[in-house]
């Protein structure tokens, strides 16, 4: 909807339209799987059936990353695997979000001072929307991390940002 | 057969080769010299009264005080069968070689074992130690232009790789994405 920017001031006509886009989004977060180490299975445990995700819309995780929303970056990240998060983050398509879960892809967690092959945090290899700290984190924060996403696509319109666009990120 | 008769039939058959014996510990072990590494592995595969046909790991040691780099293996035999032992009935053993840090060269028993294959490529990963006439010599878990071997106990950290910082003084003053 790039023909609309610039076109109206932000909050004047769209904001019904905005409202009911954001809710749909809102309401069907795909994720790409992304499991990386052992944050991985307290994300397998948070989309089975005591902790659903999918009943926030989030349980369709998608193998390939243009068909998916939001990558939640689970388990440690070597220098290895940190080219291959760039590409794949890259692949995704816009309205695109990034959760980073765990101590390890927060800040390096237990690896900080002597993995020597650890990337100190995924934050340098690929920009965050929202940190859920844990080691690893407990469904419980992984879906309130969900909600934060959700949050902040309640905030997107159509028409120019306020600012310059930039998110700030989020701390669940 | 126990670790003593073991290292006395070694000693027997090849003389100097084997360059110190130790039996105290869960691991004895004989040392001996990376020349003659090779025969010595054949002979303790093959010969009858031995057979040990499992490797079950090789590990590197990093003896800075020594300006030394050896090699642990350790191995344990699934057919020779001690019918006078009540518990433990096959027999395991250790053997060492030692070499310099300078031109770490042990000759490679992935002819004559399958395990050696990649634990050889990751001593050569992590420790540095080149195996001769291994089939495939090459990083196995660092990536392949990755500098230095992690696991000394002299190896300096790297600042960055790949444009991604790896110190929190670099992360702070580099640009980010």
């Amino acid at each position: 909807m790039s023909w609309l920017e610039n076109k109206f001031e932000e909050g004047l006509i769209m904001t019904t339209v905005d409202w009911a886009l954001n809710w749909a989004r809102q309401g069907s977060i795909w994720p790409v799987t992304f499991g990386i180490a052992c944050c991985a299975i307290e994300m397998m445990a948070t989309g089975a059936s005591r902790f659903d995700l999918d009943r926030f819309g989030a349980g369709a995780f998608r193998p390939s990353p243009r068909q998916a929303d939001l990558m939640i970056v689970a388990g440690t990240v070597t220098y290895k695997m940190a080219s291959r998060v760039k590409r794949l983050f890259n692949q995704m398509p816009e309205p695109k979000f990034v959760m980073a879960m765990g101590a390890c892809t927060i800040g390096g967690g237990p690896y900080f001072k002597y993995g020597y092959h650890v990337v100190k945090g995924v934050d340098l290899v690929v920009p965050v929307d929202v940190y859920v700290p844990g080691c690893p984190p407990r469904p419980e924060s992984l879906i309130e991390g969900l909600m934060r996403v959700q949050d902040l696509l309640a905030h997107q319109t159509r028409t120019k940002e306020k600012g310059n666009g930039k998110r700030l990120p989020v701390i669940a | 057969m126990t670790p003593e008769e073991i290292s006395e039939l070694l000693r027997r058959e090849f003389g100097d080769a084997i360059e110190d014996t130790v039996l105290e510990g869960s691991h004895p072990y004989v040392v001996v010299a990376a020349g003659k590494w090779f025969e010595v592995a054949r002979f303790l595969r093959d010969d009858p009264g031995l057979k040990f046909n499992l490797l079950n790991s090789i590990s590197s040691i990093d003896l800075l005080a020594e300006k030394k780099l050896a090699c642990i293996y350790d191995m344990c035999s699934l057919v020779a069968r001690d019918v006078t032992q009540l518990v433990g009935w096959t027999h395991s053993f250790t053997v060492r070689v030692v070499v310099d840090r300078d031109d770490p060269k042990i000759p490679s028993v992935a002819s004559l074992w399958a395990t050696a294959d990649w634990h050889e490529r990751e001593a050569y990963d992590l420790m540095g130690i080149v195996f001769e006439n291994h089939p495939d010599l090459r990083r196995i878990l660092c990536p392949e232009d990755w500098v230095g071997h992690p696991l000394r106990k002299d190896y300096k950290y790297p600042v960055e790789y790949h444009g991604i910082p790896a110190t929190t003084e670099h992360g702070l003053n580099s640009p980010r994405h």
